[in-house]
């Protein structure tokens, strides 16, 4: 794979009036990357992809591509592509001119640019529908024209503004493994905005999780997943059960939370805040409902969680089921479906257990809002 | 229409509802529209009689009235009607180019107000350009001749500025006229292509930009080509109704030009001379349709899209 363009947002703000939209980004991007920004819906980050775009300036910081400072820099002046959120083919066109229409812009003769058009057409697998009109492709073939579109202008840099979020979710899912394989094989950096996580994880090296404009955590997908840095971060991606409580004792990497409502529990500490989590600190818990099991009675006492089955939902791979511990903690576990023919009931006490190393301990924070 | 699109119509509306706009538009269509036309084109083929004769054996058809159009009095000593014929094409490349001067200033407007997302703002401007046409036609087009006059406002201004010694005369040379016609169908032009501009998604101008395209490629290949149903339904309305202007003309107009819409007044008014007046008026109705339609044939725009 060749070596690629990066991008470095060094000390980012961006404000609008008194509000801030991005506050403090501080990213580095590698060149080749596949790199998201993931977080919910107003959290800034297609304001971040408009600014490394060229649409609008950062208030403060600095945007660099390929170590060359893009200040005073109109989106035309860039080496970036950008993909719109609804992809703004250009209707009156046909599809090989709106492929083409960097070239033609540049002043390109029609001869070369259909030729280039019908290159890229084979790439995306759309060979001889040049002469269509938008409005005759389907939602996947509009997608990739639009990639097609972007890629034409030869860019260093793609930005996809959630590009497959009006595409049904068969087709969400087969595209993402294609927009992979495109990203492979054209060996350029890819910005992906995103609020589906699914999405990130499965496509990218690296996601950045942003939160009202503040970027909580950048790192790999399965580091997101598995060692947040934030309460944020372990409640925004995936699903988790949250344990409110106070730090009772540390050792050895491990905190013994005092929850609230369910007793003593223990969890590894996150990476981020292994040396600042100190006993007396107002502390979040997490566990993800995979990590729960059926306890086998051998666990420790500090790993065990005594629930009543509230009702259970049967999802194919899984069974979902719905818990309330002491004092109506509700609790999620999803067990994986061994081809047992056991249906956890309504009123069924079960004993739960986990093991410490997945569940993870946090300082206490702001959770995604469901 | 098929049997089944009149069961969902009178479904949709009720029979009392169905009938009453099916007769409210068929009136519109038939009597008000139709019926004057055709009685119209009748007269123009009629001789042009005294009360008594009509019925009687002189009221036929005939051609003399277009052929006084075209070659004038039969004691002409001219090939043609020239005068009159000067007066019709002048006419028609007059509101030519009214047209193009209110396409060249509402684009850029509607433009503007199309894509600008400001809301108070731009209802004060869409109000702004829509409160002068609560004055009344004839007491704008006098307006005009008063700021177009020999002391008028912009002759104070140009003297007291020392751009000229003696005052412009603006009547004679048209300007007013032009200004004033322009003016008067300025609301005709901006909203049609506001319209169009309005539902122009903004994402395609930035994909343009972001593409590397300049203002005058992104007008010219994204924009231009979206609002063509916009810009020709304003212009065809915009010409049409400059061609037929008559009150404009008559107060604006300087001494020595005539519209053409002016002689059909003559001919029905001073001369009492239907039939001729409905001559003149049928050839100007028909040649300005044609026109029309070359234009949209030349520049590919359906008749359907001018309704959207």
């Amino acid at each position: 794979m060749s070596a690629g363009v990066g991008v470095d947002l060094q000390n980012m703000w961006i404000k609008f009036g008194d509000f801030v939209a991005v506050r403090e980004a501080n990213v580095n991007i590698k060149g080749g990357e596949f790199f998201s920004f993931l977080g919910p819906s107003g959290c800034g980050k297609t304001t971040i992809l408009r600014a490394v775009s060229g649409f609008l300036d950062p208030s403060d910081g600095k945007i660099l591509i390929g170590g060359n400072d893009m200040a005073g820099k109109g989106p035309n002046e860039r080496p970036t592509a950008l993909i719109f959120q609804n992809l703004a083919l250009f209707p009156l066109m046909k599809i090989w001119e709106n492929i083409t229409f960097s070239m033609e812009v540049k002043g390109a003769g029609k001869a070369e640019r259909q030729k280039r058009a019908d290159e890229l057409l084979e790439m995306i697998a759309l060979p001889g529908q040049g002469d269509k009109l938008p409005s005759e492709l389907s939602g996947g073939q509009k997608q990739r024209v639009a990639i097609a579109r972007a890629l034409c202008a030869q860019p260093d840099v793609l930005l996809l503004d959630e590009p497959l979020s009006a595409l049904d979710l068969k087709l969400r899912q087969h595209m993402r493994t294609e927009l992979r394989a495109i990203q492979k094989q054209v060996g350029i950096t890819f910005i992906y905005i995103t609020h589906d996580q699914g999405e990130a994880l499965t496509m990218s090296d690296s996601v950045a999780v942003m939160k009202a404009g503040v970027i909580d955590q950048i790192a790999g997908g399965k580091a997101i997943y598995d060692d947040p840095s934030t309460a944020f971060v372990a409640s925004f991606v995936g699903e988790n059960n949250v344990f409110r409580g106070k730090v009772k004792s540390i050792s050895k990497g491990y905190a013994v939370i005092d929850t609230n409502r369910t007793g003593a529990l223990r969890a590894r500490m996150a990476t981020a805040v292994k040396d600042t989590l100190k006993p007396g600190d107002d502390a979040m818990m997490f566990i993800r409902p995979e990590a729960l099991n059926i306890s086998d009675k051998k666990a420790r006492s500090d790993t065990r969680i005594k629930a009543v089955v509230q009702h259970s939902e049967f999802e194919g791979q899984a069974y979902n089921v719905f818990l309330k511990g002491s004092e109506d903690k509700e609790m999620k576990m999803s067990l994986a479906n061994r081809g047992e023919t056991r249906l956890y009931d309504a009123g069924l006490p079960l004993i739960l257990d986990y093991d410490a190393d997945r569940a993870v301990a946090l300082p206490a924070g702001e959770l995604a809002s469901e | 229409m098929n049997k089944g699109f009149m069961q969902e119509y009178f479904r949709r509306n009720g029979q009392f509802m169905g009938w009453g706009l099916l007769i409210a538009v068929g009136f519109w269509v038939i009597v008000l529209i139709i019926l004057p036309q055709i009685s119209m084109l009748d007269f123009s083929f009629r001789n042009h009689l005294p009360p008594p004769e009509m019925g009687g054996p002189k009221d036929v058809y005939t051609l003399k009235n277009y052929q006084y159009l075209i070659f004038g009095a039969e004691n002409n000593p001219e090939a043609y009607n020239r005068v009159d014929l000067m007066v019709f094409v002048r006419t028609l490349i007059a509101a030519t180019c009214v047209t193009i001067l209110d396409l060249v200033l509402c684009y850029p407007i509607a433009y503007y107000l199309g894509q600008s997302k400001g809301g108070g703002f731009l209802r004060i401007l869409v109000l702004l350009l829509i409160i002068p046409y609560w004055i009344n036609e004839i007491l704008r087009a006098f307006a005009f001749r008063i700021i177009f006059g020999d002391s008028g406002v912009i002759n104070e201004f140009l003297l007291l500025f020392g751009i000229i010694d003696t005052p412009f005369d603006f009547i004679r040379e048209n300007v007013a006229l032009y200004a004033g016609l322009g003016y008067a169908y300025i609301l005709l032009m901006i909203f049609p292509i506001y319209n169009v501009i309005e539902s122009l998604d903004r994402n395609q101008i930035e994909a343009a930009r972001d593409m590397g395209a300049s203002w005058t490629m992104i007008h010219r290949r994204v924009v231009i080509p979206y609002a063509k149903p916009g810009i020709s339904s304003g212009c065809t309305m915009v010409f049409m109704l400059s061609a037929g202007a008559l009150a404009a003309p008559q107060i604006l107009g300087g001494p020595s030009s005539l519209w053409f819409t002016q002689l059909i007044y003559q001919w029905f008014n001073s001369g009492g001379n239907w039939p001729q007046g409905s001559a003149y008026a049928v050839v100007l109705l028909v040649v300005c349709i044609i026109i029309v339609l070359t234009v949209m044939r030349l520049f590919k725009v359906n008749m359907g899209d001018i309704g959207k």
